[in-house]
């Protein structure tokens, strides 16, 4: 599922953080982020796969990938508005 | 001479100064180590007591001592404004000029609020971030006759992530008491896909949101404020009317740590490694408390377990040995009491690698809380817990 032509912006380590947690990790990275800027966040917790994912389609902004390695997601998110 | 200086009489800066002493008494008194404390008001404010000024009859009076007062007789007390740090040259600089040298240099200058940054907060909306805002929204509660109340979170991350839902089901037990509930809705707005970050802690929560008839608006991320319309706007297009709107205001870290190019802007967080708790890979500066970017509750609680760990670091360094990776390795440790109204409460107790499993609510937990926030200034800055 890598989009290879997408370059990271910003990589937002989250693994371990149980509170406030890695879809909050992303939001601050969005908010602090330019839109067109691609993100991608290392979670360990399991609800990231689910989570992260139906937030970006309901604030509208692109799920570029979902990989998971070595015990932990690397979910990349593409900032759109 | 050693010279350690601490930016910051809050939580962390202050039981770090004085586990600092328990450690290296014997060298202070030889005058082999100096250790400073640089404190902006030179008074120690206890911030989780705000939450009851609006909601349990608590004084902003009974919520402050004088820093000087909680700090061991061997620690310099400093009063002033830090403008700056020079990490090349070892200097922080103050507002009105005076320089401090340091050889190891702890970082407690904790968040500040900056409801500002969002349009029409300061006239809209209440919170309770600080003594003067609480005591506004207990004036605003006791004004309130029904309608729709609006509860919310306005920027990620804020200090004592439990806070809003706590607010909100006391504020339901109350207009209970007060026979208000059935002229009012209250509407909880999460900034995630459940009421809370921790699962398990969600878990929990739901069910009591449901039975105290509180509607659970998820992935809603407050943004902006319409004044004119009185609605209050999501980040995800989302929006809901209010007659009164208590929203938890944006955090930032302190300017002077951007502006010295140790924090990046625009949250102003530190860089700090989530084991040794040092600064951007430095080996003499530390972080701990609210002011560091690791994604963990910005709790007191989470500076009182993090001071032993830069205590361990910084007595090694002076005592030329190894750090002794049992007291010098932070885990991610943080312990918070959650009050649910009706007087009972459950406390949340977790790691980097174990979520927390709280006990099903009951009075035993928020009375600890209750004791807990009576004795705190005999225990937690002196380090006695
Ligand atoms: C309503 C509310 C409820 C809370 N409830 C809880 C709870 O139940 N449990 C819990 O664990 N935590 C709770 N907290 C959070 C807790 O109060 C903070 O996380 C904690 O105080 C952080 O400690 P700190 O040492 O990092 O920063 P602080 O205690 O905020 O101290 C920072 C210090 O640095 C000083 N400073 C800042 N800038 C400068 C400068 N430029 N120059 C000199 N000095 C400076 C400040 O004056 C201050 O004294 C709550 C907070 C609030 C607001």
């Amino acid at each position: 599922m890598t989009d290879a032509a997408v370059a990271i912006t910003r990589t937002v380590d989250a693994r371990g953080s149980f509170c406030p947690g890695p879809l909050m990790e992303l939001i601050r990275a969005i908010r602090e982020s330019q839109v067109g800027d691609v993100i991608a966040v290392y979670s360990s917790d399991k609800g990231s796969k689910t989570d992260i994912p139906k937030w970006v389609e309901k604030a509208g902004h692109r799920l570029v990938s979902l990989e998971t390695s070595d015990g932990y997601d690397v979910i990349v998110v593409e900032k759109l508005r | 001479m050693q010279r350690i200086l601490i930016l910051g009489g809050g939580v962390g800066g202050t039981l770090t100064a004085n586990l600092l002493v328990k450690k290296l008494r014997a060298r202070i008194d030889r005058g082999e180590v100096g250790l400073s404390v640089v404190d902006l008001t030179g008074q120690h404010v206890y911030q989780p007591g705000f939450m009851y000024i609006a909601m349990g009859g608590e004084r902003a009076a009974n919520l402050q001592r004088p820093e000087r007062s909680l700090l061991d007789k061997r620690v310099t007390l400093v009063i002033g404004e830090v403008a700056r740090i020079d990490v090349d040259h070892q200097v922080v600089t103050l507002t009105d000029g005076r320089p401090l040298g340091y050889d190891q240099l702890v970082l407690a200058t904790g968040s500040r609020i900056v409801p500002e940054t969002i349009e029409h907060f300061d006239t809209e909306a209440q919170h309770f971030y600080t003594a003067e805002a609480a005591a506004r929204l207990r004036v605003a509660l006791d004004r309130f006759a029904g309608g729709r109340i609006v509860i919310g979170i306005a920027g990620m991350p804020y200090k004592c992530p439990p806070a809003p839902l706590e607010v909100a089901f006391l504020i339901e037990a109350e207009l209970r008491q007060r026979d208000l509930r059935d002229r009012t809705t209250i509407d909880y707005c999460s900034p995630i896909g459940r009421a809370f970050t921790i699962e398990s802690v969600s878990e929990m929560a739901t069910p009591i949101l449901a039975e105290k008839g509180i509607e659970l608006h998820t992935f809603f991320n407050v943004e902006a404020i319409d004044a004119e319309r009185k609605v209050v706007q999501s980040l995800e297009g989302e929006e809901l009317p209010y007659d009164l709107l208590i929203l938890v205001p944006p955090h930032k870290g302190q300017q002077f740590l951007m502006d010295s190019g140790l924090a990046p802007a625009p949250g102003g967080w530190l860089p700090t490694d989530r084991a040794t708790l040092q600064v951007g890979g430095r080996p003499n500066v530390y972080a701990l408390g609210d002011a560091t970017d690791l994604p963990l509750s910005k709790a007191g609680s989470t500076a009182h377990f993090e001071a032993p760990v830069v205590t361990e670091r910084i007595v090694a360094a002076i005592e030329g040995r190894g750090v002794d990776h049992k007291h010098g390795d932070y885990l991610g440790k943080v312990m918070c009491f959650f009050e649910v109204g009706d007087g009972k409460g459950t406390l949340l107790q977790f790691d980097y690698n174990h979520p927390p499993r709280p006990p099903k609510p009951n009075q035993i937990w928020h009375l600890g809380k209750i004791v807990f926030n009576k004795t705190y200034w005999h225990t937690v800055p002196k380090g006695r817990v």
